[in-house]
């Protein structure tokens, strides 16, 4: 088996687009509705995910022949508490004022449905390198909405990027005003709509009637 | 008295849990395509959280935070058990979840037939832990508090997911460019519910 052979590519593409899980799936919308009003705290989170639900599939996909079936859910929260706690211990020690600004979403990252949906859907029936492609591949998908939806809203919000100020001032003098709508709650689930509306308009077979 | 009835106000309509933090929304999605099951799993969540949060709040001040452990003797008062809130919190959740569905199927299995699917979800719904660590944010005064709050926010939840239902009973009928249908109209109608629900904030009682 080579390393990416046909079948892993697209276990680990799949999610980006076609698959994807936030925008496809509808999986782990929580989060990334609440933590995308700025560009940097979006990134963060997204590599998050990702790290969490690569390595929870894992260790879930090693142990898959040892879980009993009627306390798989507990023994799946368990590994993701333990690497969620990892996580936010590191968040806290080397990026404080992003983990400040993602507050309980951090801990909250244990009840992604992405984190559980991949491991109930893929880790308990593949193999340990698959699965953790497949974790990469739904991480970064979920980052990719992640990323979107904070560039919009940071660069329409308050017209900066990364915390730099993007649009010169010179616009600012003529009239234009950052619209402060995009920096409340309810435009990340307006901008994540017309996102599914792009994305679905070019991909018909995933309509619904 | 006060402090319970402003905590109930705020975190039923400013801090709703879906409007105003967007917790839950994987279920609050999927589920709210009837009235009917809506309301069953909006009590059930209420009902949930309105049982762990006290436990939590518990756990949290006498075992888990710095200094909490002092009632066991001076050598105890330094040892702070903070980083194991997250375990603790969603162990508590999930042996929570499934004792109420194993008394729930012995007693009431009619509500059982009728919620099957969505008891053993509530574990992983993010409003549930979600209470859990804004009430460690809090810092509430006791739990009596923290109880109201867990009730408050279930309310607010159930009343944000049985309205969503209603409004989607109604949407059948009406004609959405294909690519929004379903799921990208949803959000839509969400986030318009949650401009809605902002007229709430700065609310006091």
């Amino acid at each position: 088996m080579g390393l990416l052979s046909g079948k892993n590519k697209e276990v680990l593409v799949g999610p980006l687009s076609k698959n994807n899980p936030v925008i496809v799936q509808m999986l782990g919308i929580c989060s990334a509705l609440a933590v995308t009003s700025k560009l940097e705290p979006s990134i963060v989170m997204g590599l998050s995910v990702t790290a969490v639900v690569a390595f929870a599939n894992v260790i879930i996909s090693l142990l898959r022949n040892t879980i009993p079936n009627r306390i798989r859910i507990i023994v799946q929260l368990v590994v993701c508490a333990a690497l969620v706690t990892i996580i936010s211990e590191v968040l806290k020690a080397f990026a404080y004022d992003v983990n400040k600004q993602l507050s309980v979403f951090v801990g909250l990252i244990i009840t992604n449905c992405i984190l559980m949906g991949r491991l109930e859907a893929f880790a308990l029936g593949n193999s340990p390198w698959e699965s953790f492609l497949d974790g990469i591949g739904n991480g970064l998908g979920y980052g990719i909405i992640l990323v979107i939806v904070g560039f919009f809203r940071e660069l329409l919000g308050s017209g900066t990027l990364l915390g730099l100020q993007v649009i010169p001032q010179a616009f600012y003098d003529f009239g234009y005003a950052d619209n402060g709508l995009m920096i409340l709650p309810p435009m990340a689930l307006i901008v994540v709509a017309v996102i599914i509306w792009v994305h679905r308009s070019r991909n018909k077979d995933l309509q619904e009637n | 008295m006060e402090e319970l009835l402003s905590t109930f106000v705020r975190s039923v309509f400013v801090e709703n849990m879906i409007f105003a933090y967007y917790l839950g929304m994987c279920s609050f999605l999927a589920v709210s395509k009837n009235v009917k099951t809506a309301l069953g799993l909006g009590i059930a969540v209420t009902f949930i959280l309105v049982c762990t949060l006290p436990i939590n709040y518990l756990l949290e001040n006498y075992v888990l935070k710095e200094g909490a452990l002092s009632w066991l003797g001076a050598r105890f008062a330094e040892v702070n058990l903070s980083f194991l809130s997250l375990l603790i919190f969603i162990a508590i959740i999930a042996s929570f979840t499934q004792l109420v569905e194993m008394v729930v199927e012995k007693f009431a299995p009619a509500l059982y037939a009728s919620l099957g699917i969505f008891l053993p979800l509530i574990a992983v719904n993010c409003a549930i832990l979600g209470g859990s660590l804004f009430m460690q944010q809090k810092a509430f005064a006791n739990v009596g508090v923290a109880s109201v709050y867990g009730l408050g926010s279930g309310i607010g939840w159930l009343l944000a997911i049985v309205g969503m239902a209603a409004i989607r009973e109604k949407l059948a009928y009406s004609d959405i460019p294909k690519p929004l249908k379903g799921l990208g109209i949803s959000f839509i109608i969400t986030g318009l519910m949650g401009i809605g629900f902002m007229c709430f904030s700065g609310l006091k009682i």
